[in-house]
């Protein structure tokens, strides 16, 4: 089902053409609405009639998280404060969080995102569905929860935290959907499994993962322990929250609702767009919001932007799986290394959980990476009760990861359940180089 | 011939033996004899006791890296070079030992060993006539 072919399936030259005009309009409400832009343009000697065209947006100047964080709560806010409706901030880990208000046209348009996004997970109204991104400041609960509202499902608001109840309440209700970071299902999968939930007691059947990166390995394990089907959902509270991109039953690649968000893929060095099919820093310019629209924002996320057709009959453009981050990005010993990638390497051994945690320090002024794993106890067995068995388990893992990484990383392995999972966003890097 | 031996991956890290050790307390288990493989970053923790599968159980719900495998315990004379003439049946015969400890049973000395090579080690406890304990001859 395809919630709204007149926009998920026009034709490229129409998709264009509408992009254009909607981009001139933003460009002249920015213009006369935000001193920021409007300084930015003059700088550049911008009017916004020179804005005619989508491929005009090359000429547009960049928006960063430090530009956001410098305007600071209300600066990029274009719209009155009684036409807004609705503030959300996303989580400042330093500085000043982001302040995000919404007017209600854009609380609208979100919701129609989020509920085409549902619809190509083939979620409808006889569904149950339970939000368990986190509500409140974070957009992940409350962007959900409204599209759930308008595909006409039943939204059980159950939010994170009390996961046992949360089970119970799948098992008892036969909720058939879910929404929540990857993460978070499989700690719902490992406590249903410790209260002895089995699969055939549950009815889930669809999940909306987002809010973290995640691996191909990652949605295997959890559709097998949940008994779903799991489909990316993407989004950031920078340009509306989730639902900017969503896959469709082809699970190739995350379509994106390029009728208001229009993607850019740029080097992130040089800046310069890169042709589909390239991977590189994603970049979202807003065509309809009206609270805090965004001109070419760097999300720093990295991924490609996938030519071709979907044989799912969407024509909007789709990105590939977000394959690091330029911040999470760590130079080691002058080459890049991404936290995915290990991951990628760690999902591979059947002997270790699901969780690594890379730990970075500069010991003798020379960088090191320990990569710390846990044994799954399921595979601990008689063949590894030495540790020379254990130091060979290792140095397979270690070899591994130097064929991907091209550096030498230690490997720890772990008892099972030392290291920590959260319940939302993992932590996976403790850069100790940053402390000295 | 062999008897079960537990095996437990720890960390080293004060509280982990402890919360073991706990687990087995609680099964109602006594260990009978115990040695722990360490290296800087983990140790392996061997246990012989009585009910081995049942502990193993145990202590797997509790989340514990736990195996089990099969371990010579072989009776030795209670002299200077006791496991000297013990271990030298076996290495003469070419059986390799991945690692060894040693506990009194009754104020028998029993010498306990891990093997890759089983089925020669069972030809030379019979050709030799080496007793070994089996489960029934551990204690209650
Ligand atoms: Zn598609």
């Amino acid at each position: 089902m395809i919630w709204n072919p007149n926009k998920e399936c026009m034709s490229r030259e129409q998709m264009r053409e509408l992009q254009g005009k909607r981009l001139h309009k933003i460009v002249e409400y920015v213009y006369h609405n935000v001193p920021f832009y409007r300084h930015k343009l003059q700088e550049m000697d911008l009017s916004p009639s020179d804005i005619r065209t989508i491929d005009d947006i090359v000429k547009l100047p960049f928006t960063t998280k430090k530009d956001l964080r410098d305007n600071y709560p209300f600066g990029l806010q274009a719209a009155p404060q009684s036409e807004v409706i609705r503030i959300h901030a996303s989580s400042g880990t330093t500085g000043n969080p982001t302040i995000v208000g919404y007017t209600r046209k854009d609380i609208s348009i979100w919701s129609e995102c989020m509920a085409r996004s549902l619809t190509a997970y083939g979620v409808g109204r006889e569904d149950i569905f339970s939000v368990s991104y986190g509500y409140g400041l974070f957009t992940g609960g409350l962007g959900a929860h409204n599209g759930v509202e308008t595909v006409g499902a039943s939204v059980v608001p159950a939010s994170t935290g009390n996961t046992e109840k949360h089970a119970r309440l799948i098992r008892d209700l036969g909720v058939t959907g879910i929404a929540c970071t990857p993460s978070y299902a499989l700690y719902l999968a490992e406590t249903m499994e410790r209260m002895g939930i089995t699969r055939d007691q549950i009815k889930l059947r669809v999940g909306a993962f987002g809010a973290e990166p995640w691996t191909e390995n990652m949605r295997k394990e959890i559709q097998d322990r949940l008994g779903l089907k799991g489909y990316n959902l993407y989004g950031l509270s920078e340009i509306m929250g989730p639902s900017v991109s969503y896959e469709c039953e082809e699970q190739h690649g995350s379509h994106i609702n390029e009728d208001h968000f229009f993607p850019e893929v740029i080097d992130p060095v040089t800046l310069e767009p890169l042709p589909a099919g390239q991977t590189g820093e994603l970049v979202f310019t807003t065509l309809t919001k009206e609270g805090m629209p965004v001109l070419r924002y760097r999300t720093r996320d990295l991924c490609a932007l996938l030519p071709g057709d979907c044989p799912c009959g969407r024509t909007n453009v789709r990105m590939s799986a977000i394959q690091g981050r330029t911040d999470d990005m760590l130079i080691i010993r002058g080459i890049n290394v991404f936290p995915s990638q290990v991951e990628s390497v760690v999902l591979t051994m059947e002997e270790f959980a699901p969780r690594y945690l890379l730990v970075v320090d500069r010991i003798n002024n020379l960088d090191t990476l320990m990569v710390q794993v846990e044994l799954r106890p399921e595979y601990f067995n008689a063949t590894l009760d030495t540790p020379a068995a254990i130091d060979e388990l290792e140095k397979r893992f270690a070899d591994k990861l130097r064929s991907v990484l091209s550096i030498n990383a230690k490997v720890q392995i772990k008892a099972p359940g030392t290291i920590e999972r959260s319940q939302g966003k993992s932590v996976r890097v403790i850069d100790k180089r940053k402390l000295l | 011939m062999t008897i079960r031996q537990l095996s437990i991956f720890l960390e080293n890290q004060a509280g982990t033996l402890q919360k073991v050790l706990e687990l087995i307390k609680q099964a109602h288990i006594q260990i009978i004899a115990c040695t722990i493989a360490d290296t800087a970053e983990y140790g392996i923790f061997r246990i012989i006791c009585r009910e081995p599968d049942r502990a193993c159980r145990e202590l797997k719900e509790a989340g514990v890296a736990v195996a089990i495998s099969d371990v010579f315990a072989v009776e030795m004379s209670n002299q200077p070079g006791g496991a000297a003439d013990v271990v030298s049946h076996f290495s003469e015969a070419g059986v390799g030992i991945t690692y060894m400890y040693a506990f009194l049973l009754d104020g028998r000395g029993i010498l306990v060993f891990r093997t890759n090579q089983e089925e020669l080690a069972r030809e030379v406890v019979t050709r030799c006539g080496l007793r070994v304990l089996s489960a029934d001859d551990l204690p209650l």
